[in-house]
């Protein structure tokens, strides 16, 4: 047996714990999770079924978990698990599952399978079999500080231009402000417009916020590859900032794993409760918004829904804030078919989008969404994500459907109530 | 014959059912012990809400057919051959009196031409499951041996019973002994296949519910 499979298999055993081991024991093979899962409606391939993705690690389970497994295994009536297996379940394990948990909503017996195959990803990392693309962009999150290679240089050159388009000061290392502000890598590089309506917001709410130098990047490829140790070294980038600036709070920005990483697995990763908030910006908008600190100018007036990104509303719980914000600033919003908690994955989330091997698959998967928003006749997508909306657009184009992509906040900021309003000629 | 099932139906009544009944209680005892003493992580992040009901809350909202589904063919046979299994082991006149004389607790039988019917309902909802299970692509391809052997220990009991009812087929004695073997056989194998669900799929709902619940979503 090769290390890494040693490694893998050791890890695979970490992941075993009572919850996973229920889970296993109470499957009934129903299948029913293949119809909560777009890689399978999509596709019709009855592989992506989400509780066959763990098969590799339910043996292992029960090969060494249970008496009947180990008798078996004694007798040589059980293979063990192999590395040619595991490369064969590298597909299935990253690139057909996003991590949405729409089977975990659904499964009758209650198994929260996308719990289990992000514990599974632990042990495919480890020997080995985690997709390329993820293997780069996590080793740029260690050697650079974030996945798509963003250097401090470059946020100080996206704030400089922003801080001359809004007239406003960026933030960076306050001691003292109420709010340590992260950003995700897709909002620096290609959405940078993003940093300057965080600001115009604070600025009208009157709320004290800054940027840290040694804490900008929210995005935790540690999360979707399954690396726990550098999950946690990314978590406490976060968490070493925000007690050193003493800040009330850490806003997690439009990206959906970095919110589900710091918000729920943070403190389990580093081991202890935080000494401060973690709000997803939504939140923080939201609360903005019920405090009357959130004055529009104008509405938004053409078709539009929202796309609820799985990190953020079904495995974060951020329901009702999307919603509310929308509400505020748009005058026609149409709720997709399935929407909040049981809304269907952009398919390009846990990391899907950054391994280039599952484009194909991913593109595939995408029409469930299209059609989700084609039902809608919104012209119109937001969204509270910046991988969500770099995937939508990139199928959006692919399928020529003329719809375009809003970030949530940008749109609130668009709308805002200008503080010194220009003196008309 | 006659002496051979007369033997068989005292091996049944008598040791069998106890080596069935330990087997049953201490396997059932050493997988609950091998699965739940795994375990869990701490989880060290401030819920959203208390956590509070929402595990208690998904034991039962599972239960609820999710409208979505495209899966109405396993919702309606599973929920029928569930509900007759029920019926027909604790409602059926002769099943309370044996669980009485053995543990002292009876309630109120069904009327026999129900249980009768529960039975045959149960019967053909299995049929259902087996078909769905040899047809649909999904159901077909994840499942393995297992699948079809606890479906045909499911369904032994209430056939041989049924048939036992009926008089049908074999004498009386026969038959009673083949439906208190069926049971028997069906006890030893719970604890150790997919038929645990009996019990594990409890604690799952509720650690799923839990879970979803501190994060404040209502699963």
């Amino acid at each position: 047996m090769s290390a890494s499979l040693e490694r893998g298999l050791d890890r695979f055993r970490e992941a075993l714990d009572a919850d996973t081991a229920s889970f296993f024991a109470t499957c009934v093979r129903c299948g029913m999770c293949a119809e909560a899962c777009l890689f399978y409606t999509e596709t019709k391939e009855p592989k992506y079924t989400p509780i066959h993705k763990l098969q590799p690690l339910k043996r292992l389970w029960w090969r060494e978990y249970t008496l009947l497994g180990r008798i078996a295994a004694a007798v040589g009536l059980s293979k063990p698990v192999t590395d040619a297996e595991l490369s064969a379940w590298s597909e299935l394990v990253y690139d057909s599952c996003t991590l949405c948990g729409r089977c975990s909503l659904i499964c009758p017996v209650g198994n929260d399978i996308t719990y289990m195959i992000r514990r599974m990803r632990d042990g495919m990392a480890a020997a080995g079999h985690a997709p390329p693309g993820l293997v780069g962009a996590t080793r740029r999150a260690i050697e650079l500080g974030s996945p798509m290679g963003v250097t401090l240089a470059t946020l100080q050159a996206q704030i400089r231009h922003q801080e001359e388009a809004t007239g406003i000061p960026i933030p960076m290392d306050v001691q003292g402000a109420e709010y340590l502000v992260l950003l995700s890598s897709m909002e620096i590089v290609n959405n940078a417009e993003v940093i300057g309506a965080v600001a115009r917001i604070f600025h009208q709410a009157g709320i004290t916020w800054t940027l840290a130098s040694d804490a900008f990047e929210a995005t935790n490829s540690g999360i979707q590859i399954g690396v726990s140790e550098l999950a946690k070294e990314i978590v406490l980038r976060t968490v070493t900032a925000a007690e050193r600036l003493g800040v009330r709070a850490v806003v997690s920005p439009e990206c959906g794993h970095a919110y589900m990483a710091l918000r729920w697995e943070g403190p389990d990763l580093i081991g202890r409760p935080y000494r401060f908030e973690v709000l997803h910006i939504l939140e923080l908008l939201d609360r903005l918004r019920a405090a009357g600190k959130l004055k529009l100018a104008s509405t938004f007036d053409l078709p539009i829904t929202f796309h609820d990104p799985c990190q953020i509303v079904r495995r974060g719980g951020v329901i009702d804030a999307p919603r509310n914000l929308l509400n505020l600033v748009a005058t026609d919003v149409r709720e997709m078919h399935d929407h909040g908690v049981y809304n269907w994955c952009c398919g390009g989330g846990g990391g899907v989008s950054a391994s280039g091997r599952a484009e194909e698959l991913r593109l595939t998967a995408f029409n469930k969404k299209r059609g989700q928003i084609e039902a809608t006749g919104a012209k119109v997508v937001a969204t509270a994500c910046a991988n969500c909306r770099m995937v939508m657009e990139e199928a959006i184009d692919h399928y020529q459907m003329g719809v375009e992509l809003k970030g949530l906040t940008e749109l609130i900021a668009d709308h805002l109530e200008q503080e010194t309003p220009e003196v008309a000629a | 014959m006659n002496m051979t099932s007369i033997a068989l139906l005292a091996w049944v009544r008598g040791p069998g059912f106890h080596i069935a009944l330990a087997i049953f209680c201490l396997g059932l005892v050493w997988r609950l012990i091998e699965i739940y003493s795994l375990g869990r992580d701490p989880h060290l992040a401030a819920p959203r809400h208390r956590a509070g009901a929402s595990g208690w809350w998904t034991i039962l909202r599972r239960s609820r057919p999710s409208a979505e589904h495209e899966s109405m063919v396993s919702y309606l046979s599973g929920y029928t051959f569930h509900i007759g299994l029920i019926l027909t082991f604790f409602f059926f006149a002769p099943h309370i009196e044996l669980l009485r004389r053995a543990t002292g607790f009876a309630w109120p039988a069904l009327p026999t031409p129900l249980v009768d019917a529960a039975a045959a309902i149960t019967v053909v909802a299995l049929g259902v499951m087996l078909t769905s299970r040899l047809l649909d692509p999904v159901k077909r391809f994840l499942s393995v041996t297992e699948d079809y052997l606890t479906w045909a220990l499911t369904l032994a009991p209430v056939v041989t019973g049924y048939l036992c009812f009926h008089h049908l087929g074999f004498s009386y004695t026969t038959l009673l002994a083949l439906h208190l073997a069926s049971v028997e056989v069906l006890m030893v194998c719970m604890p150790f296949t997919k038929l645990i669900h009996f019990v594990t799929l409890f604690p799952s709902r509720w650690m799923n519910g839990d879970h979803f619940g501190r994060t404040g979503v209502a699963s």
